[in-house]
């Protein structure tokens, strides 16, 4: 086997590969484990790197293929966000709050993928607690473009996106409270897919917001989309908002004809504060899809300026609750020498987040405060039920909803300056879908300026089968998805 | 709405998050752009709107009363900042 090009594999690829025995979970294993030891030093996408136990999980894997008997994933290797918990390795959900975090046990979604056999290389890079839409507010360090990296990878996870684009895995696993999984996905030009809420089990998975948070899948196929939440979904007792409905298998419908599909365009995602370029590579795609037989549909969503600020206003707002239980008492950070129970908390709390994890804390504790509940927080999850009903009309007349996954390509680190609002505005196609529990996946479609553009597919609540099957079929027909930036050789190839 | 920073002060009490002197007029700036991108919400006709707490409006399950959890505590202890006798130490809150 030709070690370069193990890494331009498909997990699909991958499985078909492990199962032929043209090489071995520990062969391609190590093939990644000195990628990412040689090449993420110019990326950042990983926080912690799994080397021991990723090869041990490897020769497991290999010795029970040999058995005959294989699950799904077996020897297959990917990531994990660093917001899942695994047991016996640091989760830091990109915080100092938790740098010296090392769980107890795994989140399920560890636990299915461990089940099915996957290796795990490590651990990736995010946003501190998943709050940012660029990567820079991780404490471990920006994770860098691999298309440019002067260029920020989009966030929260940044770390899975850009390991991807820059093959250090072939998959990774990825959350999304307002656009984490879409809008790195489109930035650094790969798939990623955000469910429905509920789809995939919270438990093990560090609460932002819990009511917008959905863990999912990142590859650079829909079909290797398609095989991972195969994996990921499942019903689970311990996530009381998980959704007892059966997982179908994913893969059934990718191969379906396009033709006849109804495409919901909304006026408003193409309206002023869209990138010139961007629009055109989204209206190419959608000529593409028309070729194929899909119909476009104008549609509204009139109450898609409102998402943003209903965001703001719930998103804190859970996080002010959820992000309480760091306090120095029982894991993570603590101050030196507290003179008070006060002072370990204002302290511990102070050193251990960062400037946009405190902002929205303080926003939160804001909107949630005596005489303000009615009016900021009542009013935004009035404002939410608007926006679920936007979609819901919608769906009356069309099967998806598509339009671009953000505004614009890949910006450079810092230039959002120092408004807060700035950068919110970035998730402003990917947030009202969270607030509406819907799913939405981004599928490469173009460039600008040799910058990749994401095509956002919006589905009806668990309709991921359809969004995989439009974005196979889209795949199928343009070669975007198969571009990979440059300098991704090990110097010794070159 | 205006926010000043004596509602800092009180929002970092309430969050248990203190606020460094030489970066409070910045944080009270960057809490008021994001209070004023929120207000954008007052314009919105929500008149009869029933608040939506969950995306499917599902309600919490119930399961038996069964005892499912064996006992962690060493391991969740092993990772604490202080433990002493099976006990979480914290500074001393009664004289």
């Amino acid at each position: 086997m030709n070690d370069s090009i193990m890494h331009n594999k498909t997990i699909a690829e991958i499985i078909a590969g492990l199962e032929a025995g043209e090489f071995t979970s520990v062969e391609i294993t190590q093939h990644y484990l000195k990628r990412i030891k040689q090449l993420d030093r110019k990326y950042n996408s990983y926080i912690t790197v799994n080397e021991t136990s990723a090869l041990a999980q490897a020769e497991a894997a290999d010795q029970r293929r040999a058995k005959g008997n294989a699950p799904a994933f077996c020897g297959v290797p990917i990531a994990h966000k660093d917001i899942f918990c695994t047991n016996g390795i640091r989760t830091s959900c990109g915080s100092k709050m938790l740098d010296n975090f090392v769980p107890p046990y795994d989140a399920t979604v560890v636990e299915n993928f461990a089940n099915a056999g996957a290796v795990v290389l490590g651990k990736t890079n995010m946003d501190e607690f998943a709050m940012g839409s660029s990567n820079e507010t991780s404490f471990y360090g920006p994770v860098k473009n691999p298309w440019n990296i002067n260029t920020v990878p989009g966030g929260s996870s940044g770390g899975s996106a850009a390991a991807i684009a820059a093959h250090l895995a072939p998959g990774a696993t990825a959350t999304d409270t307002g656009g984490s999984i879409r809008q790195p996905a489109a930035l650094c030009g790969i798939t990623g897919l955000k469910p429905t809420y509920g789809r995939v089990s919270r438990w093990g998975m560090i609460a932002f917001a819990s009511s917008l948070d959905q863990g999912g899948p990142m590859a650079r196929t829909a079909e290797d989309c398609a095989l991972m939440l195969n994996v990921m979904a499942s019903f689970d007792p311990k996530d009381s908002t998980s959704i007892d409905r059966e997982v179908p298998d994913y893969t059934t419908n990718l191969n379906q004809s396009l033709n006849g599909l109804k495409i919901g365009i909304p006026r408003e995602y193409f309206e002023e504060g869209l990138n010139p370029g961007t629009e055109q590579a989204v209206k190419n795609a959608l000529a593409e899809l028309e070729k194929q037989g899909a119909t476009l549909v104008s549609i509204s969503l009139p109450h898609t300026k409102l998402a943003v600020p209903a965001y703001y206003v719930i998103a804190p707002a859970e996080a002010s609750a959820n992000l309480s239980r760091f306090d120095g008492v029982r894991y993570g950070h603590r101050c030196e020498d507290p003179k008070d129970l006060r002072d370990m908390y204002m302290r511990t709390r102070a050193e251990g987040f960062g400037e946009e994890v405190k902002r929205r804390i303080l926003v939160g504790a804001y909107c949630l405060s005596a005489g303000y509940y009615d009016a900021y927080y009542r009013k935004a999850q009035q404002v939410r039920r608007l926006i679920k009903q936007d979609f819901v009309d919608a769906f009356e007349k069309v099967d998806v909803i598509m339009g671009p996954t953000s505004p614009s390509p890949a910006f450079e680190f810092g230039s959002k300056g120092s408004d807060p609002v700035a950068m919110y505005l970035e998730d402003i196609y990917t947030i009202a879908t969270n607030l509406a529990g819907l799913p939405g996946m981004s599928a490469p479609c173009g460039f600008v300026d040799n910058k990749p553009v994401g095509l956002q597919i919006i589905g009806n609540y668990f309709d991921e089968s359809r969004m995989l099957n439009v974005a196979h079929q889209f795949q199928l027909a343009t070669g975007w998805h198969k571009r990979s930036p440059e300098g991704l050789e090990l110097e010794e190839a070159k | 709405m205006t926010i000043e920073r004596a509602d800092i002060e009180k929002l970092a009490e309430l969050a248990r998050i203190e606020i460094n002197e030489a970066t409070i007029a910045e944080t009270t700036q960057s809490i008021a752009d994001v209070l004023a991108l929120v207000d954008q919400l007052q314009a919105a006709d929500t008149e009869g709107v029933e608040p939506m707490a969950h995306p499917t409006d599902a309600i919490q399950r119930l399961r038996a009363d069964e005892v499912t959890e064996i006992n962690h505590r060493e391991e969740f202890q092993a990772i604490a900042p202080a433990t002493e006798a099976g006990l979480y130490l914290v500074p001393k809150v009664i004289d």
